[in-house]
């Protein structure tokens, strides 16, 4: 059984449709990116999976529930860190981690996840006086305390310096090395890449292509030849590079030239993402 | 199975729900106390305003001795602030923080965060009046309350009203900025025209009509009977009356527009 499962799933606020009729599954163990520029429906998806919203429409399933009206254990199995939220200034690392790892059943030890998330040397001090890359991680440890099997994580490094960044990366990676599954929404394309099993891209409430990073960027866009003849730039753009490069290399052979500063280029993640999520794209 | 697994196993009922209210209480008394702004404001305010007052007033009001009547006012006004107004900015302050949403997704229930904020802010107020009849004795000789069962019930059923009534405030302020300055703005006036600080029989006729409805006036009108006179709580049933009608209606606009979540931005 697929960890989660959506199908159909519409979502109005007024007038505005944020979402309209968005579809996926989430296997066990996957780490699944909803990838999108603001305002596509990403946070509004996650937040009708975590329970915090009625949906308009469609059929939902998380870890076997519908999070409308989930059992008592839905969430003691579920972890979320919010795209903005604080906890309390005052209260310690270690305390805080407390406080949630008393909200559930069967918790981690919280010096563990302290270690885990990166905060050791801060478990003494106050949340007020933390980073924000620091109270991220924070986030992240409070979310991973009751030990749930899903993990949402709306936008967690938005805002951070490259190596903030980093650090989170790596401590995602290991939340998949720990068997948990994992949606993430995001709108850093590399962060997708880096993390993601799968990724979704939405645009305006639609899900517009669902993938491995890797499929998404053998689609059928258009790889880019470049040369230089005679001082100026020549572009190609094509889906047959195999024939095209055949026939300008054998033409250039033929009259006994070299193509000068030759490149090919395949489209990457972002190429394909801003095809697909641009309004002149269509 | 051993005991800690027996233990566990029976977490999922109420015991488990005891637990959990247990732990949600001392949470929230350690973030309480914690805050050095909420201990001041809240906690220390009503005392050092007795401190002030009481060296301000002498001879009598209501024809008791002005420390004593000082003091039942204080209570009123310490029960305003810490079940009123503190309990309605920290709320304002939480929802829009998103700790209130953050906590929804954990398996604490809505009712148990509530019961211990609740209960939370009525241990607060229960050792500022303590601490304000400690205050008073020492300082001012003011007797210890005779009718110390009355006293407790005024006490309790005093501070459900003004929390009702903070909560319903609290859904009613948008953003975290402004509520500081829009409960004060409420609770300032209101210990003034309720003689919190003092009798208010030399004020203006309209400014006592104005207190002749507010809830605090027949919460002190309360504490003065059963601390002053030493009535029994009952022997009020108007006062009673207008309170618990306060109280009714708070609780009615916090249900029906108390969110969880912050604003959207």
């Amino acid at each position: 059984m697929p960890a989660i499962s959506v199908s159909g799933l519409r979502k109005a606020y007024g007038h505005l449709e944020a979402v309209r009729g968005v579809d996926f599954e989430i296997e066990e163990g996957e780490v699944f990116g909803l990838l999108g520029p603001n305002g596509a429906g990403k946070t509004t998806t996650v937040e009708i999976l975590e329970g915090y919203r009625d949906r308009d429409g469609g059929q939902v399933s998380v870890l076997g529930h519908d999070p409308e009206s989930p059992g008592p254990e839905f969430r003691q199995r579920i972890g979320v860190v919010l795209q903005q939220s604080q906890l309390w200034p005052n209260l310690t690392v270690r305390e805080t981690h407390a406080m949630f790892a008393g909200y559930y059943e069967h918790p981690r030890t919280v010096d563990e996840v302290i270690e885990l998330v990166g905060l050791a040397e801060k478990r003494d001090a106050r949340v007020k006086t933390l980073s924000g890359g620091q109270k991220r991680r924070l986030d992240l440890g409070v979310a991973l305390v009751g030990d749930p099997d899903l993990v949402f994580l709306d936008e967690p490094t938005t805002g951070f310096d490259p190596a903030a960044r980093r650090a989170a990366w790596e401590m995602i990676r290991s939340l998949r090395s720990l068997g948990k599954t994992v949606l993430l929404t995001t709108h850093y394309l590399d962060e997708a890449e880096q993390l993601a099993d799968r990724v979704a891209v939405l645009r305006e409430g639609r899900i517009v292509r669902v993938g491995t990073p890797r499929e998404l960027t053998t689609s059928e866009l258009e790889v880019e030849i470049r040369y230089h003849r005679d001082g100026e730039e020549i572009l190609v753009k094509t889906t047959e590079p195999t024939r095209v490069l055949h026939e300008l290399t054998a033409d250039a052979v033929a009259r006994g030239e070299e193509l000068e500063r030759l490149e090919v280029r395949r489209p990457t993640l972002e190429d394909v993402y801003l095809s697909l999520t641009e309004e002149d794209a269509e | 199975m051993s005991a800690e697994a027996v233990a566990v196993e029976r977490r999922g009922g109420s015991r488990g729900g005891l637990r959990l209210f247990v732990h949600q209480l001392r949470g929230e008394q350690l973030v309480f106390w914690r805050s050095r702004e909420a201990a001041f404001f809240i906690f220390m305010f009503p005392l050092l305003l007795f401190l002030l007052l009481g060296s301000v007033y002498s001879g009598k009001i209501y024809g008791v001795p002005a420390s004593r009547a000082l003091l039942a006012g204080l209570i009123g006004y310490g029960c305003a602030n810490t079940a009123f107004a503190g309990l309605a900015i920290q709320l304002v302050i939480r929802r829009e923080n998103a700790i209130l949403k953050r906590l929804r997704a954990t398996p604490l229930p809505a009712a148990t965060y509530v019961a211990a904020l609740l209960v939370s802010t009525l241990i607060v107020f229960v050792l500022q009046t303590v601490a304000l009849f400690l205050l008073g004795s020492v300082l001012y000789s003011t007797p210890f309350p005779s009718a110390w069962g009355s006293l407790a019930v005024v006490i309790v059923i005093g501070a459900a009203v003004f929390a009702a009534l903070g909560v319903a405030t609290a859904s009613l302020i948008r953003s975290a900025e402004g509520s500081s300055a829009v409960v004060n703005f409420i609770l300032l006036p209101m210990a003034f025209l309720s003689g919190a600080f003092g009798p208010t029989l030399h004020y203006p006729a309209f400014l006592r009509a104005i207190g002749d409805v507010l809830p605090l006036k027949y919460f002190i009108d309360l504490v003065n009977a059963v601390y002053l006179r030493n009535d029994a709580v009952w022997t009020k049933p108007s006062d009673l009356a207008v309170l618990l009608a306060w109280g009714v209606a708070g609780l009615l606009v916090a249900v029906f527009r108390f969110r969880w979540e912050p604003r959207e931005t």
